[in-house]
């Protein structure tokens, strides 16, 4: 896989570089031909499923209940902007420092145990706190927290505003995205990657993985948070769906049509699924139908996923 | 004088204009739950009702055009608000109907509020839509949680049923069905013995239906829903609840359950509906057609079906009556405006709550060797009254309901 004696980022990076012009310019254009709203929320899950690429990709650690975090992230960013009357900014932090201290805690717990365990935890967790959801009042239950405001960011730019609000979802997913980035290029990275190569062999040359492993579990965690909370700024909606496992389940599927491992995959990735899901929605009954062929094909054909393969025939890193 | 009469020709002249383009576009859309779990009770039929109640109103009215689209929002919120404001925004769709699921009825209802355009609730029970969450786009037609704990409650209780235990499931949406039915049983000389709650989602309902066979009550309150009910009622059959001459009063069942279900696991349980396709001659010949049109003889449409059929009628009449569906709010004063009028509800009303309230039936579900030909399921036991069948205007809360 990465040979981590060597530093990476040498002539690679200009691929990378290159893929990343282009997907800027797409999601400048694209308002003009593609729905907004539908971009905004496809943004949305890209950065949720980059911030759980982090996890799987770079540190190999499968978390299945990574709802938790998002959704509630989502709710907190809901519950302030509408009842405690905060400005989207404001609420969409608060969104993600609550996804940072459930990151803690559910991750200080979950990275004592690998593999199967490690997932297990990580849902048993975020279960819990779904049946926590279905039952607490502010989140509103099975009817989950409707008419949040969008409101003014930083008091003087009106996010009722569908091209202010796009912009605003831009630029958070390209800073959330670019952050990423940096985090699994640099030396922080590099071990993460050591890691998840063989973590035997990290912990004999003095590196505390447990440490590490925690720091990224809070980083994805938050990340996933700030996607939550974006999320429920633009639909101004947070619910059930977004803390039950199946949402976790989402975030996997679209990691994995994407290609693990990969920057650009789980944006791939999110775009296919959410697409199928939206527009999909409007040829009847086939929905789930076509979804599981789709992911048979994806698992028979693409093994790297999407960009993995892609990446692969191009000999390039992506 | 003379402007006067200037101004009779102008007009005259406007009215002929009119006469000659009083082609009207309207644009509607189902949005329901087509593959998963209210995919029966709503779902594809739900679309079936909308293409016969087009079908019958461009007939008699040629001058209106109605396009009609429909989605699957797959019980996901996000998926059917951003499917939502996407037919608002780019296909200009005016009005959306049915939308099973309450979490996502009431995000359609604020994105009709905020967009003004128009909603018909069939598909979801949440009271609150015409409670303190109503607005002035959204009319609530079929049923709500109220007027099924209501008429469940009251009704059997009126009917010899007077000892009550509670099986429920333990959210929100449970402990609001139990306690609703609660107070309708106690208010009406009823009482109510035990209760016990289950979690969401269980498969093993044993102890809590020992507990319910060992109160001794003669009506075992169902406060869950879905496969919750599902499963409460088959494990019951077994455990010989009905036999042992105990009563189940489902408080969220529909027809296409108790088919599922079959008359032998069935049998016996009480239930409210507003809408019965058996009832009278009307029903059963639009019974047939929506069969037909769905390609389903084996399949009997719901309540939630035939609202959606009365739903979509009564917002063409509106559009009609104001040669315009553009402006959402004003069709909806529209519909409260003028009585409601169709085959399978008769007459009725829509309250300024956005309520539309007809009568509530309790049925009881037949023994097998009752049921004569495929679909008969139910005994008729009451009619509830429109006036008494829904919350009253008052104790809604809602805003519109003042002065």
């Amino acid at each position: 896989m990465v040979d981590i004696t060597r530093p990476t980022h040498t002539k690679t990076s200009r691929s990378e570089a290159i893929a990343f012009v282009l997907m800027v310019g797409f999601f400048m254009v694209a308002p003009a031909f593609i729905y907004p709203v539908f971009l905004m929320k496809m943004l949305c899950f890209a950065l949720f499923a980059c911030a759980f690429n982090l996890l799987i990709g770079y540190v190999g650690l499968l978390s299945f209940g990574h709802a938790l975090y998002f959704g509630w992230a989502s709710y907190l960013t809901a519950h302030s902007a509408k009842v405690w009357g905060f400005p989207p900014e404001l609420a969409i932090l608060t969104g993600a420092a609550t996804a940072a201290l459930f990151g803690l805690v559910a991750g200080s717990l979950a990275i004592r145990r690998q593999g199967i365990y490690f997932a297990m935890i990580t849902l048993a967790l975020a279960q819990m706190m779904f049946f926590f959801a279905l039952q607490a009042k502010f989140t509103g239950g099975e009817d989950g927290i409707q008419a949040v405001p969008r409101g003014w960011l930083f008091g003087f730019i009106n996010l009722q505003d569908q091209t202010n609000m796009y912009i605003t979802v831009l630029v958070i997913f390209l800073a959330g995205f670019l952050l990423i980035y940096r985090i699994i290029n640099s030396p922080f990275g590099e071990v993460l990657k050591a890691i998840r190569e063989n973590e035997a062999r990290a912990i004999s040359l003095g590196y505390k993985t447990e440490r590490y492993k925690l720091v990224a579990f809070v980083l994805s965690a938050t990340l996933a948070g700030v996607a939550g909370g974006t999320k429920a700024i633009v639909l101004q909606i947070a619910s059930l769906t977004d803390v039950n496992w199946p949402m976790s389940g989402e975030v996997v599927l679209m990691a994995l049509v994407g290609g693990l491992g990969t920057v650009f995959g789980p944006v791939v990735g999110a775009f296919v699924i959410i697409a199928m899901q939206n527009y999909l929605a409007q040829v009847g009954t086939w929905v789930t139908v076509i979804q599981g062929v789709v992911f048979v094909i994806c698992v028979l054909l693409f093994r790297r996923g999407i960009v993995g393969e892609l990446a692969n025939l191009l000999r390039i890193k992506l | 004088m003379k402007r006067l009469v200037g101004l009779a020709a102008l007009s005259a002249a406007l009215m002929c204009g009119t006469a000659q383009a009083q082609q009207i576009t309207v644009k509607i859309g189902v949005m329901s739950d087509m593959s998963s779990l209210y995919a029966d009770i709503a779902g594809p039929g739900s679309t079936a009702a909308a293409k016969l109640a087009i079908a019958d109103f461009t007939k008699a009215n040629p001058n209106v055009k109605v396009d009609l689209l429909s989605a699957d929002h797959q019980n996901k919120a996000d998926v059917g608000s951003s499917v939502v404001n996407q037919w608002f925004d780019v296909e200009k769709v005016d009005l959306v109907i049915d939308v099973p699921n309450s979490g996502i009825a009431l995000a359609v209802s604020e994105i009709a509020r905020a967009k003004n355009k128009a909603f018909i609730v069939s598909g979801a029970a949440a009271s609150d839509l015409t409670g303190p969450k109503c607005n002035a786009n959204t009319v609530h037609w079929t049923y709500d949680t109220w007027m099924l704990a209501n008429g469940t409650g009251k009704a059997l209780v009126k009917t010899g049923g007077d000892s009550w235990f509670f099986l429920t499931a333990d959210y929100a949406f449970g402990h609001a069905l139990e306690r609703d039915t609660g107070a309708a049983v106690e208010a009406n000389g009823g009482k109510v013995l035990n209760k016990v709650r289950h979690p969401l989602n269980t498969n093993d309902f044993s102890s809590f239906l020992l507990q319910a066979q060992a109160s001794k009550a003669k009506i075992i309150g169902l406060a869950n829903a879905g496969g919750d009910t599902i499963n409460s009622i088959k494990q019951g059959a077994e455990f010989g609840i009905i036999r042992g001459g105990q009563k189940f009063a489902g408080l969220l069942v529909f027809a296409s359950d108790v088919n599922a279900l079959g008359l032998n696991t069935a049998q016996g349980l009480t239930l409210t509906e507003s809408w019965y396709w058996d009832l009278n001659d009307n029903n059963r010949a639009w019974t047939k057609r929506w069969q037909a049109e769905r390609a389903a003889a084996g399949k009997f449409p719901t309540m939630v079906q035939a609202g959606v059929y009365a739903g979509v009628t009564h917002y063409l009449k509106a559009v009609v009556s104001l040669k315009s569906a553009a402006d959402g709010k004003a069709v909806i004063a529209e519909m409260k405006k003028m009585p409601t009028d169709d085959p399978l509800f008769g007459k009725g009303t829509v309250r300024a709550d956005g309520r539309k309230v007809h009568d509530a039936y309790l049925f009881e579900v037949k023994k097998p060797a009752e049921s004569k030909y495929p679909g008969d399921f139910y005994h008729l036991r009451a009619t509830i009254p429109a006036a008494e069948a829904f919350r009253a205007l008052k104790d809604g809360n809602c805003p519109l309901a003042g002065s």
